[in-house]
């Protein structure tokens, strides 16, 4: 069954490397609905959030291959129910109708939205949210006239109470330590 | 090197400033590389200009197409277990590498690709012989880079080599740009031992590893099956010791094939479209599933709804994404197979599994009746594929490195060669590469010059990289050469004949003369059609020094059986054409 799955991923600030994490879905038909890249906690390592509407299956296999890939430190997926996320909507409007009533203000505070800039012209209108939430103020805006809108892609965080990250790379360093000291034959 | 050559580096090294080209080449040999592929042009001239002076140290061999340098480096690579190497100029010469990209990735080979590209600052101007290379080249290398920087070089090529050669293998591509070639640099080479951000192997989980060892135990009817993974982890002798102590037969994929000596008494053949009759249908009755180093191709596995659902699965592999894509397994041994097979072998109980082994030989018995027989021994006048191969793999005593192309003559070839020596049998699998043979057979050949190598063609796939012969002849390589002539894309043409309604749709290839072919390169051949001539032209081939063009005229219409068919399962392969059957 599909549903909506966020795919995260840890890596290292490389060029090309976007190119290589949306060929994996490229390659399989799958779609992504979102895309947010930034850099994460720890200056250098950059943090993917991916957001697809898949099975669990092929979630899954999508996300080993992007962990697959050299650049890439770790990736994981969870449920929308797993983790704490939201988007960001910007909204323009015509000043005219906020100065010839008073149902535009009505809609920013029970949306919980703000301005950020008015002009004799226009109105910047921004709003956090789930996507239902920042389209549905978009819908009554639009009574209005939207001139511009723009949805930023989704940005996700896990419920655990710190990121891992820095643990994480202590963990790997140990790992790589044990797999080189072992010492597997070069076949070089 | 001379003395001259010696001189010249020496006072470079004192200079303490080389140009980014000369550390191309230096880097190649602190990399252990002896022999490299390739066909200059306009952006690789500077590193092409520094191999001129180390041109002693690090054999270059020039190929006639850069489709047949990146060949040649896979079967080079193949046959040592060494890294490839090769070399094209930027734009066409690197596109024309993509073939063997693609194919090293998905047959897990190690490369090192190295193309020149455009001046950094022409980069996106659409300059002469600009292309997307780093582009174009993602989806198919297990890692690329583009070089823009001298300082760059010695650390990029550490990286490629370490990447290329650890873990699953594959193939990584560099990018140099004109200037970066030109510029000069500082040069200190350190190998690279370890990425942050690259695992290549895991460590092995104890208690999956008791998991597996209970299931082994408890096993009634356990098969193993294996992949190039034995080879590509050095597992062949961990992979005997567990067989032989637990009694388990073990079947191979194609690209498993020469990792278990063919005589051994538990190696039961060959598994998927065109594998042994036994290994297929008992892949339907065992009760134990052991896969080790092999990905469960659809040319194996048939259709996945019935692929041993009956038996426990048990999936030894070192590439975590390969676990569950495919086939849904009970336990999932991540990690090296040498080291796990060993581990394994230490706590599973001695077995024989006489029975079991026994239901493998009546299996082979039906396949001996309905096809081998009349495959090695036919009794109609046309040469059949099967007694051409078996016969050349008995004259040089099984010891020979067989290199295959791509076709009904592979499945021949994979099928009737027998096997002493892992690494002894080079073929495009995963890809299916018509034209992959003559140009991986000279790179097999300069790997073990010392061995005999023979490459069986067809009259299509020959035809494709037929320009190798020039390479062949410029560098005396001793590569057999067997053609396997039915004047048809035999395979395509099974397929019509089978599921096409016998709609022979342009898979009638008129060929030349390849005898006189050869015989334009300055290198000896002979053609024959008749059986008593066989034996004869085989001798000959292997007694004429240096490089032999054996062509043989083949039965035009035989088909390549056991087959299961695509989409069917594999307990419904088919021994004769479905309407014989009937």
């Amino acid at each position: 069954m599909k549903q909506e799955y966020i795919i995260s991923a840890y890596s290292e600030n490389h060029i090309g490397l976007l190119n290589r994490i949306t060929i994996i879905f490229t390659r399989r038909k799958v779609n992504i609905e979102s895309l947010t890249v930034s850099e994460s906690a720890l200056k250098g390592i950059s943090k993917f959030t991916i957001v697809v509407n898949e099975t669990k299956d092929k979630v899954s296999n999508i996300v080993k291959q992007i962990d697959k890939q050299v650049e890439v430190l770790k990736a994981f997926y969870h449920t929308n129910e797993e983790m704490i996320f939201q988007e960001i909507a910007l909204y323009k409007v015509p000043t005219a109708p906020i100065m010839e009533s008073d149902q535009i203000e009505k809609l920013i505070r029970s949306h919980n939205a703000r301005i950020l800039e008015i002009t004799p012209e226009y109105t910047v209108i921004e709003k956090t949210g789930h996507k239902e939430e920042t389209q549905e103020l978009f819908t009554k805006l639009n009574q209005f006239g939207v001139l511009q809108f723009i949805r930023s892609g989704r940005i996700a965080i896990t419920r655990s109470p710190i990121e891992k990250l820095s643990e994480f790379l202590k963990e790997r360093d140990a790992l790589l330590a044990k797999i080189e000291s072992k010492g597997k034959s070069s076949k070089v | 090197m001379t003395a001259k050559e010696k001189e010249t580096t020496k006072s470079k090294q004192q200079n303490d400033e080389i140009t980014g080209s000369e550390a191309v080449i230096r880097s190649l040999i602190a990399e252990g590389a002896e022999v490299i592929f390739g066909y200059p042009g306009g952006a690789i001239m500077p590193v092409y200009d520094a191999l001129y002076d180390y041109r002693n140290a690090l054999r270059h061999i020039l190929t006639r197409h850069e489709q047949g340098a990146v060949h040649a480096a896979q079967g080079y690579a193949r046959v040592t277990g060494k890294v490839g190497v090769c070399i094209a100029t930027s734009g066409p010469g690197a596109t024309n590498l993509m073939t063997g990209i693609a194919d090293a990735q998905i047959d897990s080979t190690p490369l090192v690709c190295i193309t020149g590209q455009v001046g950094a600052h022409l980069l996106g101007t659409d300059a002469f012989q600009e292309s997307d290379v780093i582009g174009i080249s993602m989806p198919v290398t297990k890692w690329n880079f583009q070089i823009t920087t001298p300082e760059d070089i010695p650390e990029a090529i550490a990286k490629a080599f370490y990447i290329a050669a650890s873990g699953r293998p594959g193939p990584v591509l560099l990018d140099i740009t004109k200037n970066a070639q030109f510029g000069k640099l500082k040069y200190k080479y350190a190998k690279c031992h370890k990425i942050r951000s690259y695992v290549p192997e895991y460590p092995v989980n104890k208690e999956k590893l008791t998991e597996a060892a209970t299931m082994i135990n408890e096993a009634k009817k356990p098969f193993l099956i294996f992949g190039q993974g034995i080879m590509l982890g050095e597992a062949e002798r961990e992979l005997k010791s567990f067989i032989d102590k637990t009694g388990i037969p073990a079947a191979w994929t194609l690209l498993g094939l020469s990792a278990l000596n063919t005589d051994h008494p538990l190696n039961v053949g060959m598994l998927g479209m065109h594998g042994n009759y036994g290994p297929n249908i008992k892949t339907n009755e065992c009760d134990l599933l052991i896969a080790v180093g092999m990905r469960f191709d659809d040319r194996v596995t048939g259709t996945l709804n019935t692929y041993a659902k009956q038996a426990k699965i048990i999936h030894i592999e070192i590439d975590p994404a390969e676990i569950n894509k495919n086939v849904k397994v009970d336990v999932a041994l991540l990690g090296d197979a040498k080291k796990i097979l060993r581990l394994l072998t230490h706590i599973v109980s001695p077995n024989k599994h006489k029975e079991w082994v026994k239901e493998f030989k009546q299996a082979d018995a039906i396949e001996n009746k309905k096809v081998i027989h009349s495959d090695l021994y036919p009794e109609k006048p046309g040469l059949t594929m099967g007694e051409v191969v078996r016969r050349v793999s008995e004259y040089t005593k099984n010891d020979a490195v067989i290199v295959s192309d791509v076709g009904q003559h592979q499945m021949s070839a994979a099928r009737y060669s027998k096997f002493k020596h892992s690494r002894s049998h080079i073929t495009s699998g995963g890809l299916g590469t018509m034209g992959y043979g003559l140009p991986a057979a000279i790179g097999a050949k300069l790997g073990e010059p010392n061995r005999e190598v023979v490459v069986f063609a067809g009259d299509g796939g020959f035809q494709m990289t037929i320009q190798e012969l020039g390479t062949i002849a410029q560098e005396k390589l001793a590569v057999k050469m067997v053609i396997l002539n039915n004047h048809f894309l035999g395979m395509v043409r099974q397929w019509q004949e089978l599921f096409f309604e016998k709609r022979y749709s342009f898979t009638e290839i008129l060929s030349p003369d390849f005898v006189k072919v050869a015989d334009a390169y300055g290198i000896p051949g002979i053609l024959i059609s008749d059986r008593d001539k066989l034996d004869d032209a085989i001798k000959t081939m292997f007694d004429t020094k240096g490089p032999y063009l054996l062509e043989v005229n083949i039965e035009k219409e035989d088909n390549v059986f056991p087959m299961v068919p695509q989409g069917a399962s594999v307990s419904e392969i088919l021994l004769s054409p479905p309407d014989a059957a009937k």
